[in-house]
């Protein structure tokens, strides 16, 4: 008793002083600390002033935004029939649900990126101009995706499931989409707007996935035709610019496929996406294969392993853990390089905004229309670097 | 008794044989599926009756190209067009590379500056212009801030500085007969001045009293601008200024829409990499060695300069190389907004002629060996930055 009195003693006589924080301490030393600190910050508060100025006065009142808001269906799906307008929406609601057992099931960066998620589905259920339909469809996603995060909370084994689900679901949601048995066809030119975008960069980011760990095998690969030719291949197309590979997609291949065989539009451009990746994601691979050290070979090879069953159990887990970062920034880069298909005449979501711009009803709304499909861009961008950075932290990268 | 007969392994598990047979099978197989493509295409080309083979740029290109740094009429040939647009691609290459890089590095050195407004707003630009797609602020660059600009007439003027939506007008300077004597001048001055520089400079660390090297060299500059202004009596070059004429502007510098609106967007959307490079760099830096520094008694500027950025430069370097890459590719972005550079030309060339596949092979040489070039400068800059290792 005695002792924790003392303790208690101690412990008030050498408190620190309790620091007096003032905004005004804090001005002096992070802005006004030299003279010329004081010219930067009045500089760079002048600028943002200026800027935060001009950029409210023309979002809040000179900036027509109803182009916005009657074109908000073409926007997201282009031109996709009203009639089959359900498929996407089940689409989606597919896909929510893996999202929410995914943020039961590893909650962290996950469960960060779901409440995103929730928000943008809240945003546009009290936005007006979302028709009614959509009101409910998107209420009925909000249930869903809190509904399966409680199951991803509870069931057991879910680590396993989640790596199921989103591999079955993947497809589905194509099927879903295209049509399939009793479900009629829709052809690829009406998948338009944010749809196509991200099918695209999720179509490429996951196909050139495996293709690029095959080329980093082969590039450090002893056998020197195989590595040769993965070395050729990953330089070759790092040399030269995403335009080129759309411009070969849609101009050249058809050149190279037999008569007869005709390959759809976006399936091409979606091909020619992937190789161009692949190349990309082959560089990153290497560098997480490069990142093991020697040792965890020979151990593999003590133990008795051949060299697939070291590269699938031993190397490949550790390399791939270590780049995951590194992948979600490729990932970000493709998404952002979909827009160019809107110069080989696909409607993404930037091909869309030249043809609702060009619309004689809504002339001259260049500013509007671009800020709204940038806004768009960012959010999906910032989210996917704002995941990287987590993921990093916990993974402990860059802290050596 | 000897050892037992020797088993020999059959060749489908001999570890000396398997890989060969793998690689030969693998080449069949790689050749097999080219040959394959390749017999299509031509099967392909001579139903179109074309035939492959590079005469075609001889021919007459009969378009027009409105910006180019060379001579070219539309009666000139497809190689001159092809010409036109590979100098175009360099014109915006290496401008946007000298103003990225200076964008860039004072955006990733704000980042750390100690001023927090300064630090966020820095931050702020990185988040924004990261994160939204290249060509869309191209678009935004051309579409929604220079073509809304006012007719030439009615130009928006600074000073002699004029804004319209067929791009700007600037003063800028033209050589006069005296220019080469000042270029030699000066050249033979600056020279001067950093030997002056290091002699004092060396002097000063051995003999350990000021002998004011900066001074010295500045004093050296000063007399030989002065001599080459005697000499000469004229300046170095004369100043032309942009003058409203009938349609358009003429003297001074003129610059394009098109030119100013992708050399925007990518200088403004690759200076985010770079800074974001610059300031890994500087960071990378071990804290020791700040520390270290500040015990020896260097100010903050000198220890900026003699410690943390050489060690940091060595970090930056390859990212900043693939980003100098990555800007000339994306300088192909241009065909967007009908700036003519390489891939413009090349398709335009492409729709007339039918040559798909000659012009996209040119379009791959050219980039590689833009590639090639720009890694090859890097690496020797690199090697001398290098830290000598054992």
């Amino acid at each position: 008793m005695s002792v924790d009195l003392k303790l208690v003693e101690a412990k008030q006589m050498i408190a620190p002083p309790s620091p007096s924080f003032s905004i005004w301490d804090w001005m002096r030393k992070n802005l006004f600390n030299t003279w010329y600190n004081m010219l930067l910050t009045l500089l760079a508060g002048g600028l943002l002033i200026s800027i935060g100025y001009t950029t409210l006065t023309w979002v809040l009142t000179e900036a027509q935004w109803a182009v916005i808001g009657d074109n908000y269906k073409l926007f997201m799906v282009g031109q996709y029939p009203i009639t089959a307008l359900w498929r996407i929406w089940s689409a989606l609601a597919i896909l929510t649900f893996m999202f929410g057992i995914s943020a039961g099931t590893f909650k962290g960066t996950m469960l960060r990126l779901s409440y995103i998620l929730s928000a943008i589905y809240l945003i546009h259920i009290v936005a007006p101009f979302t028709a009614n339909t959509s009101k409910i469809w998107l209420t009925a996603q909000l249930v869903m995706l809190v509904f399966s995060y409680f199951i991803g909370a509870k069931i057991p084994y879910s680590k396993r499931i989640n790596i199921v689900g989103w591999a079955i679901s993947i497809p589905i949601v194509l099927l879903f989409i295209h049509g399939f048995g009793i479900l009629p066809a829709i052809r690829t030119n009406v998948w338009n707007g944010l749809m196509l975008t991200l099918m695209l960069a999720a179509v490429a980011i996951i196909l050139s996935f495996p293709i690029g760990i095959l080329l980093a095998l082969g590039r450090t690969s002893k056998l020197p035709v195989i590595k040769y030719f993965c070395v050729g291949y990953i330089e070759l197309i790092r040399g030269i610019p995403l335009i080129t590979i759309f411009f070969m997609a849609q101009v050249l291949l058809p050149l190279f496929l037999p008569t007869g065989l005709t390959i759809d539009n976006v399936m091409r451009v979606m091909l020619g996406a992937t190789f161009f990746t692949a190349a990309y994601m082959a560089e990153n691979v290497r560098g997480g294969l490069q990142s093991i050290p020697n040792g965890q070979y020979e151990a593999a090879k003590t133990i008795g392993l051949n060299p697939v069953q070291t590269t699938t159990f031993i190397i490949l887990p550790q390399a791939l853990r270590a780049i995951i970062p590194t992948i979600v920034g490729q990932s970000i880069s493709m998404f952002k390089d979909t827009s160019l298909v809107a110069i080989v005449g696909l409607v993404d979501l930037l091909g869309i905004a030249q043809s609702v711009k060009s619309n004689p009803d809504f002339l001259g709304r260049h500013m509007e229309v671009y800020v709204f499909i940038a806004f768009v861009y960012w959010v999906i961008a910032y989210s996917m670097s704002y995941s990287s950075r987590r993921i990093e932290k916990s993974l402990g990268v860059g802290e050596r | 008794m000897r050892e037992s007969k020797r088993v020999s392994t059959p060749f489908w598990r001999d570890n000396r044989i398997l890989p060969i047979l793998f690689q030969i099978g693998f080449a069949i197989l790689v050749v097999l599926f080219f040959g394959y493509l390749i017999n299509n295409a031509i099967t392909g080309l001579n139903r179109l009756g074309i035939n492959f083979g590079f005469q075609f740029l001889r021919r007459t290109a009969s378009f027009n190209i409105s910006e180019s740094l060379i001579d070219y009429q539309p009666t000139d040939t497809y190689a001159r067009a092809m010409l036109v647009g590979v100098l175009n691609t360099l014109r915006i290459a290496v401008i946007g590379i000298l103003l990225t890089t200076v964008l860039g590095v004072s955006v990733g050195i704000a980042r750390l500056s100690n001023n927090w407004l300064v630090r966020k707003l820095s931050g702020l630009y990185i988040e924004v212009f990261r994160n939204t797609p290249l060509l869309v602020q191209i678009f935004i660059w051309y579409f929604a801030v220079i073509l809304p600009l006012p007719q030439v007439q009615d130009s928006y003027s600074m000073g002699h500085f004029y804004f319209n939506n067929r791009g700007i007008a600037i003063p800028w300077f033209t050589t006069n007969s005296h220019t080469f004597i000042w270029v030699i001048v000066s050249i033979i001055g600056l020279i001067s001045a950093v030997i002056i520089w290091k002699y004092q400079l060396n002097k000063q660390i051995k003999i350990g009293t000021r002998r004011f090297p900066a001074f010295w060299a500045i004093a050296t500059l000063i007399i030989s601008f002065s001599l080459a202004w005697v000499v000469t009596q004229s300046g170095p070059v004369h100043i032309s200024q942009p003058e409203l004429g009938n349609f358009n502007f003429s003297g001074g510098l003129r610059l394009s829409a098109e030119f100013l609106a992708i050399l925007a967007g990518l200088v403004i959307y690759t200076a985010t990499y770079i800074a974001e490079i610059v300031r890994a760099g500087i960071q990378s830096v071990n804290k020791g060695q700040t520390e270290a520094a500040q015990a020896i008694g260097l100010k903050s500027s000198t220890m900026m300069r003699l410690v943390i950025l050489p060690q940091a430069v060595r970090i930056i370097i390859p990212p900043v190389t693939s980003q100098y890459l990555n800007l000339t590719k994306n300088s192909s972005l241009a065909i967007a907004v009908g700036y003519q550079e390489l891939v413009s030309v090349g398709n335009t060339s492409l729709n007339q002629s039918g040559h798909a596949i000659e012009i996209i092979m040119i379009m791959i040489v050219v980039y590689l060996t833009l590639s090639l070039i720009t890694s090859l400068f890097m690496n020797i800059f690199n090697k001398k930055t290098q830290l000598v290792e054992r």
